[in-house]
């Protein structure tokens, strides 16, 4: 697919010295969603925000659709929608004006049936004639939602769009987006949730300190997860793994009382049975046994440990 | 040009106005009948005329001009400031509208809110005082002159402020003295004449003048200067917006 937008050695220091980006570089593919992972002030906001034109880069290139956001920023900004982080609404305006004046922010024609159409699909539309300041905070996370898709963008860049959200509004959130990109919008979404970024994402992004760490297929990264390891517990320690055993690529832990076995769920044989008899082949008892699956959060946790 | 953007933030700006019809609009006629009732009628009673004109009358432009003023800054200044104290200038900033649009938005509704004011002042300095106007295009160019130029220092003053202390510092430190000591309740010839000296390097003066003139041919200084004054301050505001947005400064990080 082709890269709808192209992000080429950004880079950003804030006043202070505070490095927020370092030399990112970075393709998003039309009509995917782009999951960005990374802990609080990793840069994924800056990232953002740099794209959006909020916040002007020291470095580096971005084109959206071909358009430069610097020199050809109007194509550019026009193509985009932005769901902020922060819950930042008109307190006294009426939801549906709120939503208008955003359309018309955008260079578009008032269109009520597409203002309609996007209250109606995130439930707000019996609210519509309601004060911002009289929602729910969850109402209002669908306002701004209802902001962003009120000129009809091809991207939708969501920060944080379920931080502080019930379960219920982040599932029916999820389904909002998925029903965006069948729609051909490509989504890029912030979160702190790995379980949000592995429920929605084509592909995930791992950032921290400003650098981007990975970006990867979420099948191939599920194949990691796919990886567990077992964890065999010794009745005796052992110094030295046996010569024997060598092709099983066991790790010794924990002062040689535990040997650590690592392997793929999905193969035919994991080979466990096997591992056993051998162990016990070569005199080895075992005390006890334990397995662990290695999950998208302990990828990204290693990841962001390996970066500090 | 995008016609939309300009558009949007006009009418978001006008429905504030009225959303707040009382602060917007009852509160500055409210002042100025009280005004009327002290300098007009209380003080009037004692000041026969001013350069032939019944006092009531004379103080008339001077009052407009106060509440012109007054309204231009603090709408213009509120309207940029509120959204980026409750963060929703993210989208201004996102959005494909020029800075260009964002101020003809934002400063043409401050100035329609405050020439619209202006007239109900007008208007209602009818029911208190014979009125009448000499030069009634000229009259308008000064209300327009004047609400733009004052609007679009507003809006510097909207960027510049860091909270809602500094956003009325200026009105309140700084436009009403000088509305006050610009000849808006007296003729400049009243004064001793090292005030009037001093009095000529105060810029409101030239804006009263004129805009008394347009009403009763009448001036403290001639009415060129007048007009060169409001326009060299219209351009200066101009400038100092340019380079605002060159710059993003207080805007973008």
């Amino acid at each position: 697919m082709p890269a709808i937008i192209s992000v080429r050695s950004l880079g950003k220091t804030y006043a202070g010295g505070v490095i927020a980006l370092s030399d990112v570089s970075l393709n998003i593919e039309q009509g995917e969603i782009l999951a960005l992972l990374g802990p609080n002030g990793a840069g994924k906001t800056t990232l953002i925000s740099a794209i959006c034109g909020l916040v002007v880069p020291d470095c580096g290139q971005v084109t959206v659709a071909g358009h430069d956001i610097a020199r050809d920023w109007r194509a550019a900004r026009a193509m985009i929608g932005l769901v902020p982080q922060e819950i930042t609404i008109e307190p006294f305006e009426r939801v549906i004006n709120t939503v208008r004046f955003s359309r018309g922010l955008f260079g578009k024609p008032p269109d009520e049936a597409h203002i309609e159409k996007v209250l109606r699909a995130l439930s707000l539309w019996d609210k519509r004639k309601a004060r911002n300041m009289e929602l729910s905070g969850g109402m209002k996370r669908r306002v701004l939602i209802a902001k962003a898709l009120s000129h009809e963008p091809r991207i939708l860049f969501l920060d944080e769009p379920t931080a502080g959200v019930d379960v219920t509004l982040r599932r029916d959130m999820w389904a909002l987006v998925r029903r965006l990109r069948d729609d051909g919008v490509t989504i890029i979404l912030t979160t702190h949730y790995i379980e949000e970024a592995e429920e929605m994402a084509d592909r995930i992004g791992v950032i921290n300190h400003g650098r981007l760490l990975l970006v990867e297929d979420k099948t191939k990264l599920m194949k990691h997860m796919g990886r567990k390891t077992l964890r065999l517990e010794l009745q005796e320690p052992v110094e030295q793994v046996p010569q024997a055993l060598a092709p099983y690529g066991l790790r010794i832990e924990e002062d040689g009382r535990v040997l650590v076995f690592g392997y793929d769920t999905r193969a035919g044989r994991t080979g466990i049975t096997r591992l056993l008899a051998d162990l016990a082949a070569a005199g080895i008892s075992v005390r006890d046994l334990d397995t662990e699956q290695s999950s998208l959060e302990q990828i990204f946790l290693t990841l962001v440990e390996e970066s500090a | 040009m995008n016609w939309h953007a300009i558009r949007a933030i006009y009418a978001f700006e006008m429905a504030r106005t009225f959303r707040t019809l009382a602060q917007s609009v009852v509160s500055p006629v409210l002042s100025t009948v009280l005004y009327f009732v002290v300098f007009g009628a209380a003080i009037g009673g004692r000041i026969q005329s001013v350069e032939g004109i019944g006092y009531g009358a004379f103080i008339v432009p001077g009052l407009i001009m106060l509440t012109l003023l007054q309204q231009s800054v603090t709408n213009a200044s509120f309207g940029i400031y509120f959204p980026k104290f409750i963060g929703t200038i993210y989208e201004l900033l996102s959005a494909p509208v020029s800075f260009v649009e964002i101020v003809i938005g934002y400063v043409g509704a401050a100035a329609t809110k405050a020439i619209a004011v202006a007239l109900i002042i007008l208007a209602t300095a009818t029911f208190f005082v014979d009125l009448q106007i000499d030069h009634p295009v000229w009259m308008v160019a000064f209300l327009l002159l004047t609400a733009v130029s004052f609007s679009l220092l507003g809006f510097i003053i909207g960027i510049w402020a860091g909270n809602f202390e500094q956003l009325q510092l200026i009105p309140l430190l700084v436009i009403t003295p000088l509305v006050f000591l610009g000849g808006a309740f007296y003729s400049v010839s009243m004064l001793p004449e090292t005030w009037q000296t001093v009095t000529r390097f105060n810029p409101v003066l030239y804006l009263v003048s004129g805009f008394r003139w347009s009403f009763f041919g009448v001036a403290d200084v001639p009415v060129g200067t007048s007009i060169a004054a409001v326009s060299l301050f219209l351009a200066l505001c101009l400038g100092l917006i340019g380079v605002i947005f060159r710059t993003g400064w207080r805007i973008r990080q």
